[in-house]
């Protein structure tokens, strides 16, 4: 009954709210979410530099936003800027010089709001492959360095006492974030990336008991997500992205508002 | 004399134009108990990431006994209150570990009824607790604790420094405590370092107690328990009227109980 443009739509979404649900969670433990968003937007700029070198600009992204994490990590170490005001002005200069540099490079025809708030009902078949294979190597990174990661979150110099190869683990950790915003920036963009993680995964924390029980239900809440602002999308002829990210909100808050808080 | 598990000497390390340790030396053995007291930014904390090897000094020696267990209370755990764990799976947040491991440490500290409950949900102590059995279970040969007591109540901190008198006694293991707090401690203690960036002095809590260069750096709380510790004296000895302005000699051993009772009366 379903086109199969939408059909790629929700095989699309799907394969990216499983990798979200535990990532996000990550996220929103480790108090990470302008971290997210500082990556995201310099995402932009890494489709410039693959417009320019010529590689795919799943590639180009992931360098750049591995790039900019260690940036980031480096300036944070240094404790001149509080880091809300760094991660802030890193943020909002990595979007500005993406504009900038795909407006100079790819001219007036090229569909900027489609990398700003993705364009998921024009995913191709080719697209898929790039989403499915990189959730398929986020989410086996993830599955390897989970109980490790979880460790790192509640402390790293408890963890590092206890053997944890830390400075790894947080690689390792950017680099599956990067990877997720370069396969999500075709469903969401860069603008409701970081939303995609973080939202379902604060709408799962009410009544789960265990880290890998609120990852699963971040997971489920943003499946239903992404079908509702779908068929939301279709029925009504809103922007699908932003339709998604509305549907987990709706789902945050009334999660938030349910009596039984833990 | 027991094993040395841990020295160091000499140790410098300096955080941009900041000097925070400046020819600091400190050793554990075996069963003892070395607590390090200081002013804040005297360098307690930094010592004790130098000690476990979480930073390296910029000079000095340290020296670790060979395969040397450490079990690890840090001084600030903050879990995120959207992060839910209970107190089994923190514990077995550290690799290898099973679950009788797990009830196993909790009876040693006493809260093995707690292992079901959300960490959040914990008292000061009882987290204190959690965080002293997770730093048990890989049967460590030396406790580094950092503030162990925090945000713990008068009672209950007596009561924590009672629980690692007697953990230290059971296995054996040597102690490096870190505390801001003067009186309380000193019980617990074999021996006090005074440090504020190098050793200022360091012995026997009742040395110390009286050391010219501990009195200067702890000014007023230093005579506050001068005179705590005068009263004390006076209650079960002499009979006649205070004089605070000479240094006593008098061994002074606390008992944990008789100190809780001690301490309302301040």
């Amino acid at each position: 009954m379903f086109d199969p443009f939408l059909q790629r739509a929700v095989l699309a979404g799907l394969a990216l709210v499983l990798i979200c649900g535990p990532l996000g969670s990550v996220m929103v433990w480790r108090r990470m979410a302008y971290f997210g968003d500082a990556l995201s937007h310099s995402a932009l700029l890494g489709v410039a530099v693959g417009f320019v070198i010529g590689v795919a600009p799943h590639i180009s992204i992931v360098v750049l936003c591995v790039g900019a994490a260690v940036l980031i990590t480096i300036l944070e170490q240094q404790r001149k800027i509080a880091v809300d005001t760094l991660l802030g002005i890193l943020s909002h200069s990595a979007l500005a010089f993406g504009l900038v540099a795909v407006s100079l490079l790819a001219g007036p025809r090229f569909d900027l709001i489609a990398y700003l708030f993705g364009d998921i009902l024009s995913v191709t078949w080719s697209d898929l492959a790039w989403i499915y294979g990189g959730v398929a190597v986020a989410f086996t990174l993830l599955i390897a360095m989970w109980s490790r990661l979880l460790a790192v979150t509640v402390h790293e110099d408890l963890a590092r006492v206890e053997g944890a190869p830390v400075v790894w683990v947080r690689l390792a950790y950017m680099v599956l974030i990067a990877i997720v915003i370069a396969v999500a920036m075709r469903v969401v963009g860069v603008l409701l990336v970081t939303a995609l993680m973080i939202i379902p995964a604060a709408a799962a924390r009410a009544g789960a008991m265990s880290p890998e029980a609120m990852a699963i239900r971040a997971s489920i809440i943003g499946a239903v997500a992404v079908i509702g602002g779908l068929l939301a999308s279709y029925t009504w002829d809103t922007p699908a992205g932003p339709s998604i990210i509305t549907a987990a909100s709706v789902m945050f808050f009334v999660s938030y508002a349910l009596p039984r808080r833990v | 004399m027991d094993q040395i598990l841990l020295k160091l000497s000499h140790i410098r390390k300096r955080f941009g134009d900041r000097t925070v340790l400046d020819g600091a030396d400190l050793s554990v053995a075996a069963g003892q108990v070395v607590t390090v007291i200081g002013p804040n930014g005297g360098g307690k904390s930094t010592l004790v990431r130098i000690a476990l090897g979480l930073i390296e000094p910029d000079a000095g020696e340290v020296f670790r006994a060979s395969n040397l267990r450490i079990g690890y209370v840090p001084q600030k755990v903050a879990i995120d209150p959207l992060m839910p764990i209970t107190v089994e799976r923190f514990l077995r947040l550290r690799p290898g570990v099973k679950r009788s491991d797990c009830r196993d440490v909790l009876r040693l500290v006493g809260i093995e009824d707690l292992w079901n409950a959300p960490v959040q949900t914990l008292s000061g102590g009882e987290f204190q607790r959690t965080l002293l059995a997770r730093a048990l279970l890989g049967k460590p040969q030396l406790l580094v604790l950092d503030e162990p007591v925090q945000g713990v109540d008068l009672a209950g901190q007596v009561a924590l420094y009672r629980l690692i008198g007697s953990l230290k006694n059971q296995t054996g293991c040597g102690v490096l405590m870190v505390s801001h707090d003067l009186h309380l401690v000193m019980s617990a203690t074999d021996q006090v370092i005074c440090l504020n960036g190098h050793v200022c002095c360091s012995g026997a809590p009742q040395t110390v107690r009286q050391d010219p260069a501990y009195r200067k750096l702890f000014g007023v709380e230093a005579d506050a328990i001068a005179l705590y510790t005068h009263d004390h004296t006076h209650d079960h000895t002499h009979d006649h009227g205070h004089d605070h302005s000479h240094d006593h000699g008098h061994d002074h051993t606390h008992h944990p109980a008789q100190q809780q009772e001690d301490q309302s009366n301040v």
